[in-house]
């Protein structure tokens, strides 16, 4: 493939000296993408977008924010109240956090439910994982922030969680918090960190889409692209549906930002933080309830106190994602051809909303049971069904490329060029 | 020219990378299948006005003006917020400065200068009316009510404070202040005189209540 000539002179010299537009022409036009993506391929996309999105925003907020103990509540309000459209920056600010970890979570099951963690693809997901974990901390700090009851509840629970590390746990908080309670250093210091940690986001997602550039996206079916009939560049095809999933999406950000600015947040943050008072019924957003559940259910556990397994299990339920290319021993990618698995996946998904759901009800009675159960059922999925389900389930038959069901097979003369582009392991 | 001549020699192979068998005749093969294969199904590029064009070019132009939409509450929200602008008016009360005297009050952050001029300084400032002024403006504009002059006192070269508040303070060669940042001199009417600053500090937007009571802003 020559490089590709750029008619516009001046073009061509900056292209000589720093090669952008030959860079964005081999990403874009040169790069193949498979023919059969679906619509469940935008959220990486749409994620990337509001991570722009917040950032902008959240430059702008930080602009206006004060983050000191007395006036930082005041800020946010002064924000809503007297900074011109400061509403819209803080709601889009807001709305988008919620809608960040909706892409981002359906992001993730649909590598769960295509295989895409699978060979050659495990740094691309281990990557993404990371991003996820950055994300959370993210967000929690920037909850933080509005110095809420809600907020200031949460990160004493959340720091407090630290307490639980044997024997150095008091030190960590201690130090957490730069004083003996959630304070000013505290508020200080998430704020310094909110403010950075999404640049370190960027960084991660650098390393995300390099990762996915060098093995290529996964497709519906699992199989690799065999030849140029299996592949389309990325612009025009996937710039504009990647617009068209991204205007939808847009419509749904409006509709809340505009209509129901409040509908995801807890009403207790619009009290201003009171170290002395916590509110009845302390919860997370809703996008950390599943977490809050787990937390919130382990028993003791043999000699491991339940505070502890508690914090163990939380961390877990996130930290066994990284483990997943390993864990599943299935050599068929797309849950499309694993009839079995593709039932346990929609159990998982199920499973994950009822923690939801009891992460929002009293840890009392019923709900503590199924709290219970639906932890246990999550590690088992993990743990146990997906080493299993490679070994006990017997997939369907595969077809040889994607698109063998309606194109001609690739014809034995051109083996080289399938090898190419097919990059990796062929299941 | 012809445009042969234009054409850059072919590109070196790319180094470092393993080409795959046969890569030539591969890739132009792979080429031509993207651009028929898939292409095709777009039809021929219409030349000129097409319909075409027509989307592509009223579709970007809807997303810049919903970008603009998206941009302007950013660029807005810098401007004054509300309680900022609600602290624009400031009420001084007059009766307390004694005749000769200058008091200082802040409007919007600023510093306003208030003379209450002495008979002399007002017949220096009526002189100073047929001078060859470098912003023309008579006393007579600018202090309604002779005794009283009210200006913001920041010097209209780069921002300064000028000098010549209290009575130890060196108020130039004119009597009035003296910018001590660029040298700018201004009369007992506040006009510029000498220096390096354009025009005369500016008279900010103030009414007089009653005989003795102004409200700035």
């Amino acid at each position: 493939m020559a490089a590709h000539r750029w008619q516009n002179g001046l073009v061509r010299w900056i292209d000589a000296r720093f090669p952008m537009f030959t860079a964005a022409h081999h990403q874009l036009y040169e790069y193949p993408m498979p023919v059969n993506l679906n619509y469940w391929w935008n959220f990486g996309s749409i994620a990337g977008v509001i991570l722009l999105v917040m950032t902008f925003s959240g430059i702008f907020l930080a602009m206006q924010y004060q983050p000191n103990v007395n006036d930082a509540f005041d800020s946010v309000e002064r924000i809503m109240r007297d900074v011109n459209y400061g509403w819209l920056m803080r709601y889009v600010h807001q709305t988008g956090s919620s809608l960040f970890f909706a892409c981002v979570y359906i992001h993730i099951f649909r590598g769960f439910y295509y295989g895409s963690y699978k060979s050659p693809r495990e740094i691309t997901w281990l990557t993404g994982c990371l991003i996820f974990f950055v994300m959370m901390a993210t967000a929690f700090m920037g909850y933080v922030l509005v110095w809420g009851q809600m907020s200031f509840w949460a990160a004493t629970v959340i720091t407090n969680l630290f307490t639980a590390v044997p024997g150095i746990g008091e030190s960590i908080t201690t130090w957490l918090w730069g004083g003996y309670a959630v304070d000013n250093p505290t508020l200080n210091r998430f704020f310094a960190l909110h403010y950075l940690l999404p640049f370190v986001i960027f960084a991660i997602v650098g390393a995300h889409l390099i990762a996915l550039h060098t093995t290529r996206s996964n497709n519906p079916l699992g199989v690799d692209m065999k030849g140029p009939q299996d592949a389309i560049p990325f612009h025009p095809y996937y710039t504009v549906k990647d617009l068209v999933g991204l205007s939808a999406f847009a419509f749904v950000f409006a509709v809340l930002v505009f209509f129901y600015p409040d509908v995801l947040s807890e009403p207790d943050n619009f009290i201003p933080a009171d170290p002395l008072v916590t509110p009845e019924h302390i919860v997370p957003e809703w996008y950390f309830l599943p977490y809050y559940a787990i937390l919130r259910a382990v028993p003791d556990i043999g000699p491991i106190p339940a505070k502890l397994a508690g914090v163990i299990a939380m961390f877990g339920a996130t930290l066994v994602w990284f483990l997943v290319p390993w864990l599943d021993t299935s050599k068929v990618r797309s849950a499309r051809f694993r009839p079995v698995y593709r039932v346990f996946f929609w159990v998982l998904v199920v499973n994950c909303l009822v923690l939801g759901w009891c992460g929002k009800q009293l840890p009392e009675g019923i709900f503590l049971t199924i709290s219970r159960v639906a932890t246990a059922y999550y590690f088992f999925h993990f743990i146990v069904l997906l080493p299993l389900l490679g070994f006990i389930e017997r997939p369907r038959p595969l077809p040889y490329s994607i698109s063998k069901p309606v194109l001609e097979p690739v014809t034995p003369a051109r083996p080289g060029f399938a090898t190419a582009l097919s990059g990796g392991v062929t299941p | 020219m012809d445009t042969a001549d234009k054409r850059l020699p072919p590109d070196p192979p790319p180094r470092g990378r393993k080409r795959p068998a046969g890569s030539e005749a591969e890739a132009a093969r792979a080429q031509e299948l993207l651009d028929t294969r898939y292409m095709a199904d777009l039809g021929p590029v219409e030349p000129g006005w097409g319909r075409r064009q027509f989307l592509f070019l009223s579709s970007v132009a809807t997303g810049f003006a919903g970008l603009n939409f998206f941009v302007w509450p950013f660029i807005d929200s810098l401007n004054p917020a509300a309680d900022v602008q609600a602290l624009a008016s400031t009420e001084v009360d007059l009766a307390p400065i004694e005749e000769g005297q200058s008091i200082t009050v802040v409007w919007r952050g600023k510093p306003i200068f208030i003379r209450h001029r002495t008979q002399a300084e007002i017949a220096a400032a009526k002189a100073g009316d047929g001078a060859d002024l470098p912003d023309p403006a008579s006393d007579a504009e600018r202090a309604p009510k002779p005794q009283w002059l009210v200006v913001v006192g920041v010097c209209n070269h780069l921002g300064c404070v000028p000098r010549g508040q209290r009575p130890t303070d060196p108020r130039g060669e004119y009597q009035g202040w003296f910018c001590p940042c660029h040298g700018s001199h201004f009369d007992t009417s506040g006009r510029i005189r000498k220096g390096p600053a354009p025009n005369n500090l500016e008279i900010p937007d103030y009414a007089f209540l009653d005989d003795h009571r102004i409200r700035i802003g």
